[in-house]
C-alpha cells in the first residue's frame, strides 16, 4: 500500500471532482438527516483508519459482513482487512501495532495475557461465533473405525465417539507405528476440543510442561498432537504424516470434496454451542481508543444480526463474499454446506447441521467469563498453565481478558439508535457473565463456571488438584 | 549466421537476392527458434498438466492459466469501480459530519479494499528496488575496501563467508523482532512489513555485489596501477579514474546476480513478513485452496519470472551506459 500514493492520488482527485457534484447534493441531505435525527451516543471515533487481521476460515464472516455491508462505514470506521500468513503472525502483529484488532482463537487472548507464548495482555469485547470446527480422519482410519461403529439403517449412528478409535490407535502403537493428529495452535480451540474427544474416548493425548521448557505438548501421550497451518492439513494426511486433523471450515468439507478423508465430528457434538472465535485487540489499544473499540464492536454485532437474521437466509450471500479470494477464497459449493446448515461426513452422507456455524443466535456474541474460564481450565488439565490456581485466579484472569462492559455499551448504542431490539441481547442489568452449568458434553461431564477446580476433578485424563509434572 | 544456417542445412541466400529479403532469410533462425522452444514448451506443459491429476487438484496447463490471467485482469478493474464509489461515499459522508459538527477536519482516506494483483506486483517491484539500493550502498564502498587493502579482506573474509549461505527464512523472525523493537512511531511513513521485507532482501542480496566488487577491484591490471602511481593521483582520483572505470563489468555482475537473488528472496519473505506483494499473493492463494487457485499461483509465477528478467535487461542496459569499453560483449 505504501506505494500507491503518487498513482492514486492523482486518480482520487480526478474521480472525485468528476462524479462527486451530482452525488454529493443528493447524499448530503439524506446523511444529514440520518445522522442529526440521532446525536451520537457513542463518541466519534479516535481513530478511523482501521487494519484488521484474519485467518481464511469461514468464522471470519461477521468481518467480511461489516466491510461488504458497509457497517463499519456506517460509524466512521475505515478498515482494511488482510489476511494474515498464520495464527502466530496474527497475534504478533496485533501485539506489535501493525495490526489494530483480529479474527482470534477464544485461546489466544487468555494464552497471550497468562504468558504461555508470546506475554502480553489482549483483550475482547466480542465472541465472533460458535461451534464452526470438524475433526476429520484419513480414509485409511475411517476404514479400520467403521468396523467399530454401530450402524443405523445402514449408517454410522452419530456422534462417533473417541471410543471406537481407541482400538486403531492401539493397533497402531503396537506396530510401532506413532499416531499422529493435527491441530491449528498449541492454544486454539481445536488443540483443546480434539484432546477433549480423545480423553473422553480414553486416548491420552500427552501433556505439556512448560515449566520444564517443553511445550511440545506430547508427554505420556498415545496419540501426538502437533500444529499443521489449516491449508497444509489435507496435503499432510493425503502424505501420511498425520492420520487426522481437527479444524474449521472449510478444511473439513474439503478433505470429502476431494476424496482424502472423513469428518468423524463436529464440535458442536462434543460441546454443544462451544465458544470458537473472539475479536481481539491490545489492551494498549482497547485503552488509547475507547469509543473505537466501542463502535467496532457495534458494526460487529450488526454483521452478527445480519448472518443469523431469519433464520439463516442471508447465508448463501455470505457464503458468496466468503468465496472471493481475498477473504476465504475456497470453491462455493465446499463453502455453502457447513455455511447454510449441512455438514457432509462420509461422502454422500449429508445430515442437518443447522447450528454448525451460529454467529448471533444463543447469545454467541457476548463475551461470557465461563467461556474464558472453560478454556483456561483446558489449559490446565493438560498442562499449559503447569501449578494449580485457585477459582479466584480464574475468575480474575477472565475478567482481565474479557471485556463485558465494552460490549454492553456497543449493545445499548444500537438499541439506542434502533438498529437492535433490547430482547436480542442478555439482561445487561443483571446478567453476571457466567452461563448456567452446562452438560451437553459428549462424556456427560457438567461444566460449572464458578467452580473450575471442582471441574478438572471431574476427568480421568488430565492433570488436577496440585499435581505438577 | 554461416555456422548456424549450416547447421539447420539451409542453403545459403543467393549471392543476388534483395539485400532486405536476405538480411531477413539469414536471422529467420533467430526469430523463429525461441518461438519454436516456446511452443515446444507450452505443448508439453499442457500434456504433463492433464496427466497430473491428483485429489489435491488437476496441475494447471496454458488454458487454464491463461483465463486466470483474464479474471485477475477483470478483478482489478472491478476493484478500481469499488474504489471510485468509495471515494464518493467518503466525499458525502465528510460533508455530513462537517455540517454536523464543524470543527471537524475532514480526511480524505485512501480506498480501504484489498490490493489487486498489479497493485501488489507495484509493491514488490518497490520493496525489491530499496532492498537492492540499500545493499549496493552498502556492498559496493565495502568491496572496493577489500579490493584494495589485502588485510581489510582477510579480515571481512570469514564475516562474509559465515553470512553468505544464510536463507532469507532465517533472518526473518530475528529482522521482524528489531524492526519491532526499534521502527516505533505513531505515524509510521512505511509499514513495519515493508521495511522488514526490504531489509531481509538487503541481507540476503549484497554478497554478490560484495565478492565481485572485491575481485574486480583487486584484478585491475598492472599497467594502469602503474599509470596511476607515475602520474601520483590522489586516492580520490585513482578511485574514480582508475579503480572504478576498470572494475565495473564485475560490478555489475555482481549487481546482476545481486538483483536476481534479491527478487527470489523477496517472494520468500514477503510470504512471512506479510508485505502485500507477489509472495503475499501466492501464499494467499495456496491457503485459498480453490479450484482456481493453483492456475493463479502459476500466473503469478510467471509474472515473478518476466519481472526478474526485464530487471535483469534493466541492469544490462545500464551496464552498457556506464560501461567506458563500448566494444566489449556483454551478455
Amino acid at each position: 500500500m505504501t506505494g500507491l500514493k503518487t498513482t492514486s492520488l492523482l486518480k482520487r482527485f480526478r474521480t472525485a471532482s468528476a462524479g462527486v457534484c451530482a452525488a454529493l447534493a443528493v447524499s448530503v441531505a439524506s446523511f444529514s438527516a440520518s445522522v442529526a435525527a440521532q446525536a451520537p451516543a457513542v463518541g466519534w471515533p479516535e481513530k478511523e483508519e482501521l487494519k484488521f487481521g484474519f485467518i481464511k476460515l469461514t468464522d471470519m464472516a461477521p468481518l467480511a459482513v461489516a466491510y461488504e455491508k458497509g457497517f463499519f462505514e456506517d460509524e466512521g470506521l475505515y478498515v482494511t482487512l488482510e489476511a494474515q500468513a498464520n495464527w502466530k503472525v496474527l497475534l504478533d502483529r496485533v501485539i506489535d501495532g501493525q495490526l489494530d484488532g483480529a479474527h482470534m482463537l477464544a485461546g489466544q487472548p487468555l494464552g497471550a495475557t497468562i504468558g504461555f507464548g508470546t506475554e502480553s495482555h489482549v483483550v475482547t469485547a466480542f465472541s465472533m461465533d460458535l461451534n464452526g470446527n470438524g475433526i476429520t480422519v484419513s480414509n485409511e482410519i475411517w476404514d479400520k473405525m467403521k468396523a467399530h461403529i454401530p450402524q443405523e439403517n445402514g449408517k454410522p449412528v452419530h456422534p462417533i465417539k473417541a471410543d471406537y478409535l481407541k482400538p486403531v490407535v492401539d493397533e497402531y502403537r503396537n506396530a510401532g507405528k506413532p499416531f499422529n493428529m493435527g491441530m491449528v495452535f498449541p492454544v486454539s480451540t481445536h488443540n483443546y476440543e480434539l484432546r477433549y474427544w480423545l480423553a473422553a474416548g480414553g486416548i491420552h493425548p500427552g501433556y505439556y510442561a512448560p515449566h520444564k521448557g517443553d511445550t511440545a505438548g506430547q508427554i505420556d501421550a498415545q496419540a501426538l498432537l502437533s500444529v499443521t497451518p489449516p491449508p497444509q492439513m489435507p496435503a499432510t494426511m493425503e502424505a501420511g504424516t498425520i492420520y487426522g486433523y481437527c479444524v474449521g471450515e472449510p478444511w473439513n468439507q474439503q478433505a470429502v470434496f476431494k476424496g482424502i478423508g472423513v469428518p468423524v465430528i463436529t464440535d458442536y457434538e462434543i460441546w454443544k454451542n462451544n465458544p470458537e472465535k473472539v475479536f481481539g485487540v491490545s489492551q494498549g489499544w482497547a485503552d488509547k481508543y475507547p469509543n473505537t473499540h466501542i463502535r467496532v464492536v457495534k458494526a460487529l454485532i450488526r454483521a452478527a444480526m445480519w448472518l443469523d437474521e431469519n433464520d439463516n437466509a442471508n447465508r448463501p450471500e455470505a457464503v458468496k463474499i466468503l468465496a472471493k479470494s481475498n477473504y476465504v477464497g475456497a470453491d462455493e459449493d465446499v463453502l455453502a454446506n457447513s455455511m447454510t446448515g449441512t455438514f457432509e461426513y462420509e461422502k454422500g452422507d449429508k445430515r442437518d447441521v443447522p447450528d454448525f456455524n451460529v454467529f448471533f443466535r444463543y447469545n454467541a456474541t457476548y463475551p461470557y467469563y465461563s467461556d474464558a474460564i472453560w478454556y483456561l481450565t483446558q489449559m490446565r488439565r493438560w498442562g499449559q498453565i503447569s501449578e494449580a490456581k485457585s477459582d479466584d485466579w480464574y475468575k480474575e484472569t477472565a475478567k482481565k481478558v474479557y471485556k463485558p462492559e465494552v460490549y454492553a455499551q456497543a449493545a445499548k448504542a444500537l438499541i439506542a439508535e434502533g438498529k437492535a431490539k433490547a430482547s436480542d441481547f442478555p439482561e445487561f442489568g443483571t446478567e453476571t457473565g457466567y452461563k448456567p452449568p452446562q452438560s451437553e458434553f459428549i462424556d456427560g461431564v457438567t461444566f460449572d463456571g464458578s467452580k473450575p477446580n471442582a471441574y478438572l476433578e471431574q476427568f480421568k485424563i488430565g492433570l488436577k488438584g496440585d499435581t505438577v509434572l | 549466421m554461416s555456422k548456424m544456417t549450416t547447421i539447420l542445412r539451409l542453403p545459403s541466400s543467393p549471392s543476388n537476392a534483395n539485400s532486405l529479403l536476405s538480411r531477413l532469410y539469414q536471422s529467420t533462425p533467430a526469430l523463429l527458434l525461441p518461438v519454436i522452444g516456446l511452443l515446444m514448451f507450452l505443448a508439453i506443459w499442457n500434456g504433463v498438466a492433464k496427466s497430473i491429476d491428483t485429489s489435491l487438484g488437476q496441475f494447471p496447463g496454458p488454458a487454464q492459466v491463461f483465463e486466470q490471467a483474464g479474471a485477475l485482469i477483470d478483478e482489478h478493474i472491478a476493484q478500481r469501480e469499488k474504489a471510485d464509489a468509495f471515494y464518493q461515499r467518503q466525499e458525502a459522508r465528510n460533508a455530513a459530519r462537517v455540517a454536523q459538527d464543524p470543527t471537524y477536519q475532514p480526511k480524505i482516506r485512501e480506498f480501504t479494499g484489498a490490493p489487486t494483483f498489479f497493485d501488489q506486483i507495484w509493491t514488490s517491484l518497490y520493496t525489491v528496488m530499496v532492498g537492492f539500493l540499500i545493499a549496493s550502498v552498502v556492498a559496493v564502498p565495502v568491496g572496493i575496501l577489500c579490493g584494495l587493502s589485502k588485510s581489510a579482506y582477510t579480515a571481512i573474509n570469514p564475516l562474509i563467508q559465515l553470512f553468505k549461505p544464510v536463507s532469507p527464512l532465517a533472518w526473518l523472525p530475528l529482522v521482524t523482532m528489531v524492526v519491532s523493537a526499534l521502527y516505533v512511531s505513531d505515524e509510521p511513513a512505511f509499514s513495519k512489513s515493508f521495511v522488514t521485507s526490504a531489509f531481509t532482501v538487503s541481507l540476503c542480496c549484497l554478497w554478490p555485489t560484495l565478492i565481485n566488487t572485491a575481485v574486480g577491484v583487486s584484478n585491475i591490471d598492472k599497467d594502469l596501477i602503474n599509470v596511476s602511481k607515475v602520474l601520483r593521483l590522489t586516492p580520490f582520483a585513482h578511485l574514480t579514474k582508475i579503480v572504478l572505470p576498470s572494475s565495473i563489468p564485475m560490478i555489475f555482475t555482481g549487481l546482476r546476480l545481486s538483483l536476481g537473488i534479491g527478487w527470489m528472496v523477496l517472494i520468500a519473505a514477503e510470504m512471512l513478513a506479510q508485505n502485500p506483494g507477489l509472495g503475499k499473493f501466492v501464499w494467499d492463494e495456496f491457503q485459498n485452496g480453490s479450484s482456481e487457485s493453483l492456475a493463479r499461483i502459476m500466473v503469478a509465477v510467471l509474472t515473478i519470472g518476466a519481472i526478474g528478467f526485464v530487471l535483469d535487461r534493466l541492469m544490462l542496459s545500464i551496464q552498457r551506459a556506464v560501461s567506458w569499453d563500448k566494444s566489449s560483449v556483454l551478455r
